[in-house]
């Protein structure tokens, strides 16, 4: 995961392990999931192939921009505690698994505490550029809260961008609100667009005063989904949508789940692996129900690549998850150290900040053409895995024992392309020797040539060799896509020259249970 | 009769306080209670009490017996 990016990422890091740990074993939640993505990195730091007008809206956006979430930040308040449908993979005891990472409940607020947060979080972050409202429940359930929260911050701090994700059931009744609020993103938690499969999902769902069950209440549910989705592309408002991946379920059908949902004016897909344990205590995680390794997610995420945007880099927050994204600085500002923190909106000084950011992100795209140049003409079929050590900015500036997550980029001869990012988290818990999590990292990591990273020690060194997986700490600090290309030309020579016989990797495991980020 | 809240298997999600049409249930504790003295059973306003219908946690809200049943008036 990113640390942060401002300060000195161990500052400020108030929660101790052990706190952590607690929490998790007193709130096992239900399935957090993955990655997901296109790797928008083409021309203007980043554009791809985006529509301009749709470029402008996202490209400061780090839940959809893969470029923009080494930059910038986001936060979620969880004002949204009710719901109004049941689907098998969440545990509503929990947050909401659409957008969340289950396992840590978040602190429910009231629409005045949480403007009061967002504007504290704003004041201390000057790269957070985004409030999302994701849960814990489903925000168009609880519309008075959630509007009343986007009205207080739209008042204090005009310049941060609204957006919202929802299982999509309420959706038509409020896409006029969200016109009025400026909301400029939707995302829309699209499993299906087959009721036969939608029973498999979803229990029931309630509405009009109404519980529906069975068929009838999944075709309810993708009728309403499918309008709302198109009464918003209708008016302008960006529409991404997010599909959990459930093996033997939806798999196969997300291929039309994602045709239907582009030619109603979706801008992006994100497909997310189920993730499922029965400690979890949701439907899936009793029944068995298995998430999809990382191979398996890679290949739908290709198949559909084809089709429009995906998404690979998205990481289900929690609910009130605050900082760049992976990474989590809820702690700092919980209910009762916001009420103390003195609150000084700087607009300026956020402004500035920003322009410095894109002033990074150019150099950055820069680099990376320069560097893809010197590759052009040279032909190779090999394509090959990986993993990244970062905390932002892309680039290269994770010590491996840190690293709460990889990212994972793609090298052939076109370039360097983000993939997904592997979690996981904690393996440094205080130096290097734990061999179990070392061992959990190598699975994660399984399907990677190398891992790029600030610096390693010599134990994990010597073992990620025994296991096939060069650790590489010559480009430390160096931006990541330009290093990746880099390091992709001296392999490519070195197979060329016979010194090297390329061979092709394992699977990896998808890690299970709740992120907890945090230290 | 009204209905009443299993506190224990209670989330707190507030669904069920906002679908109540007699406004009969609050926080109280950490968890939502039902007024019995206002629960109709939703009698008069729906076919089913909607507290059961949008409740996450099956058999949570359920009836309390040592009411006698709601009478509709008239
Ligand atoms: S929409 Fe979210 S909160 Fe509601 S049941 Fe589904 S996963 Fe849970
Ligand atoms: S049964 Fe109807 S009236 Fe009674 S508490 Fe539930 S929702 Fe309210
Ligand atoms: S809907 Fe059920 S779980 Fe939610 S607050 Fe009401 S009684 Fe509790």
């Amino acid at each position: 995961m990113h640390a942060s990016t401002t300060q000195d990422g161990a500052a400020g890091r108030l929660v101790t392990i052990d706190a952590v740990m607690q929490q998790v074993a007193e709130h096992k939640g239900c399935g957090t999931q993955g990655g997901s993505g296109k790797a928008s990195c083409g021309s203007a730091a980043g554009q791809g192939d985006l529509p301009t007008e749709i470029w402008e809206k996202v490209k400061n956006h780090p839940c959809y921009s893969e470029e923009a979430h080494h930059h910038y930040a986001r936060m979620h308040v969880a004002v949204a505690p009710a719901c109004n449908i049941q689907c098998n993979y969440c545990n509503r005891k929990y947050d909401c698994a659409n957008e969340s990472r289950p396992g840590v409940v978040s602190e429910r607020l009231t629409p005045e505490q949480a403007a009061r947060k967002v504007l504290a979080v704003a004041s201390t972050i000057p790269q957070m550029t985004v409030l999302g409202i994701a849960g814990p429940g489903d925000p168009l359930a609880n519309p008075a809260k959630t509007f009343k929260t986007f009205e207080l911050i739209s008042q204090t701090a005009p310049d941060i961008k609204l957006c919202l994700s929802t299982n999509g059931l309420a959706l038509p009744d409020h896409v006029d609100t969200i016109a009025r609020y400026n909301v400029d993103h939707v995302t829309i938690t699209i499993n299906m667009v087959d009721p036969e499969v939608g029973a498999k999902i979803y229990p029931w769902v309630y509405w009009n005063h109404k519980r529906y069950t069975g068929v009838e209440a999944a075709r309810l549910l993708t009728e309403r989904q499918l309008r709302g989705l198109e009464m918003l592309t209708e008016r302008g408002i960006l529409c991404k949508v997010n599909s959990v991946m459930i093996p033997g379920v939806n798999d196969r059908h997300l291929v039309e789940v994602n045709r239907a949902v582009k030619s109603r004016g979706a801008f992006l897909h994100n497909i997310m692996p189920l993730i499922s344990a029965p400690e979890h205590g949701t439907v899936f995680g009793l029944t068995g129900q298995r998430g999809p390794t990382a191979q398996e997610l890679k290949a739908l995420q290709d198949d559909c690549e084809g089709e429009m945007n995906m998404m690979r880099h998205c990481r289900q927050c929690r609910a009130d998850a605050v900082g760049l994204l992976g990474e989590d600085r809820s702690a700092e500002f919980t209910t009762e150290k916001i009420m103390e923190m003195e609150v000084d909106y700087d607009l300026e000084g956020r402004q500035a900040y920003q322009a410095r950011v894109e002033e990074e992100r150019v150099a950055k795209v820069a680099a990376k053409q320069e560097e893809l140049a010197t590759l052009a003409g040279a032909r190779s079929d090999i394509t090959l895995l990986v993993a990244v050590a970062t905390k932002g900015s892309g680039l290269i500036n994770e010590h491996f024992g840190h690293a709460k997550e990889f990212q994972v980029y793609e090298l052939s001869t076109a370039g360097a392309k983000f993939v997904g990012h592997r979690r996981v988290d904690l393996y440094c818990q205080g130096g290097f020797g734990d061999e179990d999590s070392l061992q959990t990292v190598i699975r994660a990591i399984n399907d990677c040539h190398a891992v790029f990273v600030a610096k390693i020690g010599g134990c994990p060194k010597a073992d990620l060799l025994g296991a096939g997986i060069e650790p590489v700490d010559q480009y430390a600090h160096e931006f990541i896509e330009k290093s990746a290309i880099a390091w992709f030309k001296g392999y490519l020579g070195k197979v060329a020259a016979g010194e090297l016989v390329h061979s092709p990797r394992g699977d990896a495991a998808i890690r299970q249970g709740a992120l907890i980020v945090a230290a | 009769m009204a209905y009443k809240i299993i506190a224990s298997q209670c989330t707190s999600c507030s669904a069920c306080e906002a679908e109540c049409p007699n406004v009969a249930i609050s926080e109280k504790g950490g968890t939502f209670v039902i007024n019995p003295k206002k629960c109709t059973e939703c009698i008069g306003y729906f076919d089913v009490p909607q507290c059961v219908a949008v409740c996450p946690v099956d058999n949570t809200c359920v009836i309390d017996t040592t009411y006698p049943r709601y009478q509709a008036a008239g």
